[in-house]
């Protein structure tokens, strides 16, 4: 039987076990709206592309599966490039299609046409311009396939209008070789004895974990390995969930606006166990001054991460569940000793960070922006799905809201794109229906996709934004207090849309808080709502993120208030 | 600053013969700020396959990062480095050279000397061939230079490794 390309598309989709796709129409891409609604695939319709590259990000997130768009040509496949971006930088999966003009128009700048794989080959994983529709499927399954293999990443794929209308007899594609990507899962069986020998001989050895641990699924081999060796663990804000926070053992998150304790942990260890982080410049600080006592075992899939910015002791490219799994089998082999004695002295120093640098606020009688995350912990129990905004909202939800699960926080770590947490939002609640979701947002990035709340509307569903509304772009009004003498150029944003009104007008429900003690009432109220509610709080509008580690400086000197 | 450190190498990478893929490969280069000194392109003997030879230079710990990116693009076969390797390197380069009555005689025998030839002649000009590693080249070029070059067009350094004897 011939089928048309479009009709091609739909049939690996559903084998690659897609249900959702968020997307946008336009001409290039008519054939294929024409050949989805025909299925029974799920199609969401945002208001704007970059809403539907972070919606599919939070959707993949929060459900592991991959995340999937749908654009058209020119601006379509434009607008969903800073979306891309993001889920490059966090190694998500995603596969987005993009219409592209017919291929003989292909360079002849034609009406909607742009290079979308020359724009998109520095932020994908890989990218593909489709010519011969017979090419077709096996390029849709290698997509699946490499998105959702090694470290994961954001696949594109062109798709120029002639050639989703042609027609192909249909051969199914059974598997997908691909000769020149082969991602290494199991660990070098050598490296991991060292490990153990270094164990060992540590005294202050502390445990860093990053955004691989999650998609690993590596959260529980972790908290075995962790038990077993005793030490302490500390996070990058993308692996925030990945160890539980209720355990004693946890010091919060590590970086520009760290715990003190696990700032200045990371600066006494003498063994830094990294699993799945990269090193990220917010979170080493000045590179040279990161963990300078320490020998570092930094197991990644990617072997680029290693070596990248810190110098390794025990580089292991591998899966890091699969490693940690392995490092647990070696381990229980191995006689630790007393290992709680032996840890005591330093969990004890910890403990005296903990207790003389707590995290901390003065709630007056404005209501502070944390006092609101705290409250939304509060109340949601911990067990809501947060997503965030950038800047300080991002920061607070990181420090105040506690995560003991992963895939529970979703956030732009990597590109720090204002605009995600919305979107994003609406991605993980299609994900979860059952789940209560939360976009932690500053009112300058809520701004930003704004629109996607009549998405929200339209499908029901009842995704919280809790604003806190300072009036400021506040992080970057923070670094302009405090590195350039508080001269707030174009950071205030007086004029803002009455957010209660503006839910209303979107269909959906408005609530403000202006003075601390209504904070637990509203939330109260929003949670009780089955739709879509903003709630839009009147924070101190000067507030501060602390500790904070000015840029380029060691993460043990920080700012305390 | 790190500079001391700084060193050669030659990079063969065996690729998808497919396009775009060069552009990958040198979009990694420039996103990155690494320099690309010389580049050759071609189909080997499996059409499905190109080499890629890439004379670049910097830091042990640049080329290490060099190398795992190449390694990581999806369409790259194989990398090589050929530094610290037994291999062979070649150049091609022509050069138009102005060829005055009285210099004529003087370029060929310099032409001679180092297993060049002329492959083209007008009445004021020939263009000379020649094949060899880039010193033997450059030298070639520093020869002839003296009459006047109105033209060069060099190929970049090819490698391959050489096999155990
Ligand atoms: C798309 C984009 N533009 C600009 C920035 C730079 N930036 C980082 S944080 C920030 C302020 C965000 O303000 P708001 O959303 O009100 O959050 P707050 O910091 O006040 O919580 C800005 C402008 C960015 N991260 N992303």
């Amino acid at each position: 039987m011939k089928l048309t390309g479009a009709q091609i598309i739909m049939k690996a989709l559903q084998e690659e076990g897609v249900d959702t796709i968020f997307g946008f129409p336009g001409g290039a891409v008519l054939d294929i709206y024409d050949a989805l609604v025909k299925t029974d695939l799920r199609h969401v319709l945002v208001r704007h592309e970059q809403g539907a590259v972070h919606a599919a990000d939070g959707y993949a997130r929060a459900s592991g599966k991959v995340g999937v768009c749908l654009v058209t040509s020119g601006p379509g496949a434009t607008n969903t490039v800073t979306g891309i971006a993001s889920a490059y930088m966090d190694s998500v999966p995603l596969v987005v299609f993009t219409g592209q003009v017919p291929t003989a128009l292909i360079g002849n700048d034609a009406f909607q046409e742009v290079d979308i794989v020359g724009i998109t080959r520095p932020c994908t994983k890989h990218n593909y311009l489709v010519k011969d529709v017979e090419e077709l499927e096996r390029t849709i399954r290698e997509a699946f396939f490499i998105a959702r293999s090694g470290r994961p990443g954001p696949v594109l794929i062109d798709l120029p209008k002639d050639l989703v209308q042609a027609k192909t007899s249909n051969r199914p594609i059974k598997e997908v070789r691909l000769r020149s990507y082969h991602p290494t899962y199991e660990p070098n069986s050598k490296q991991l004895p060292k490990v153990v020998k270094l164990l060992k001989e540590a005294k202050r050895p502390l445990v860093f974990t990053g955004g691989g641990v999650i998609l690993s699924k590596a959260s529980e081999e972790l908290r075995r390995f962790v038990a077993k060796i005793h030490a302490p663990v500390t996070s990058t804000l993308m692996g925030l969930g990945g160890f539980p926070a209720s355990d004693p053992l946890w010091l919060g998150m590590i970086g520009m606006h760290g715990t003190y304790r696990a700032n200045m942990s990371s600066g006494e260890c003498d063994l830094l166990i990294a699993i799945g982080v990269r090193f990220d410049d917010r979170v080493t600080g000045r590179t040279d001054a990161f963990a300078p006592n320490a020998k570092i075992v930094h197991i990644d899939i990617d072997p680029t991460s290693i070596r990248k910015n810190i110098p390794v002791t025990v580089p292991i490219v591998g899966d890091c569940r699969i490693t940690l799994e392995k490092l647990n089998a070696l381990l229980e082999t191995e006689d630790l000793g007393n290992i709680k004695e032996k840890r005591r002295p330093w969990l004890d120093q910890i403990e005296e960070w903990k207790s003389t640098m707590p995290l901390d606020y003065e709630q007056s009688d404005v209501i502070k922006p944390q006092f609101v995350v705290e409250k939304l912990y509060e109340l949601t129990r911990g067990e809501a799905i947060i997503t965030t905004e950038v800047g300080q909202n991002q920061m607070w939800a990181a420090q105040y809201y506690h995560f003991d699960r992963p895939n529970c926080f979703i956030t732009s770590g990597g590109l720090g794109c204002m605009g995600f947490g919305f979107p994003a939002a609406i991605g993980a609640q299609i994900a979860c229906p059952d789940k209560l979701v939360i976009d932690i947002a500053g009112d300058g990035s809520i701004q930003m996709n704004i629109q996607e709340m009549a998405t929200a509307v339209q499908y029901n569903l009842p995704v919280k934004v809790a604003i806190l509304n300072n009036g400021y772009l506040g992080m970057v009004r923070q670094w302009q207090e405090l590195f350039y003498d508080r001269c707030y150029a174009h950071t205030e944003m007086s004029c803002a849309p009455d957010f209660v009104k503006l839910a209303e007008a979107y269909g959906a429900v408005g609530l403000r808080a202006t003075k601390p003690e209504e904070v637990e009432g509203i939330i109260k109220e929003a949670l009780s709502v089955q739709r879509p509610v903003i709630m839009d709080f009147q924070v101190e509008k000067e507030e501060c993120v602390y500790p904070m580690v000015p840029a380029g400086e060691p993460i043990t000197e920080m700012l305390l208030v | 600053m790190g500079k001391l450190d700084e060193k050669k190498s030659i990079l063969s990478i065996l690729v998808d013969n497919k396009p775009g893929v060069l552009s990958r490969i040198v979009g990694l280069f420039s996103g990155r700020g690494f320099n690309i000194e010389s580049l050759c392109v071609a189909e080997t003997t499996d059409p499905l396959v190109s080499r890629i030879t890439i004379v670049t230079s910097g830091e042990s710990r640049v080329l290490e990062q060099i190398k795992k990116q190449l390694n990581k693009l999806i369409n790259v076969i194989k990398v090589m480095d050929f530094t610290d390797l037994a291999f062979v390197q070649g150049e091609m380069a022509l050069v138009k050279v102005r060829a005055k009555s009285e210099h004529r005689a003087e370029i060929l025998r310099t032409v001679d000397i180092f297993k060049a030839r002329v492959v083209d002649a007008s009445p004021e000009y020939y263009i000379v061939e020649i094949i060899g590693d880039d010193s033997k080249i450059d030298a070639f070029l520093s020869l002839v230079k003296p009459m006047g070059i109105k033209e060069i067009a060099r190929t970049g350094t090819i490698a391959l490794a050489r096999e155990k004897k």
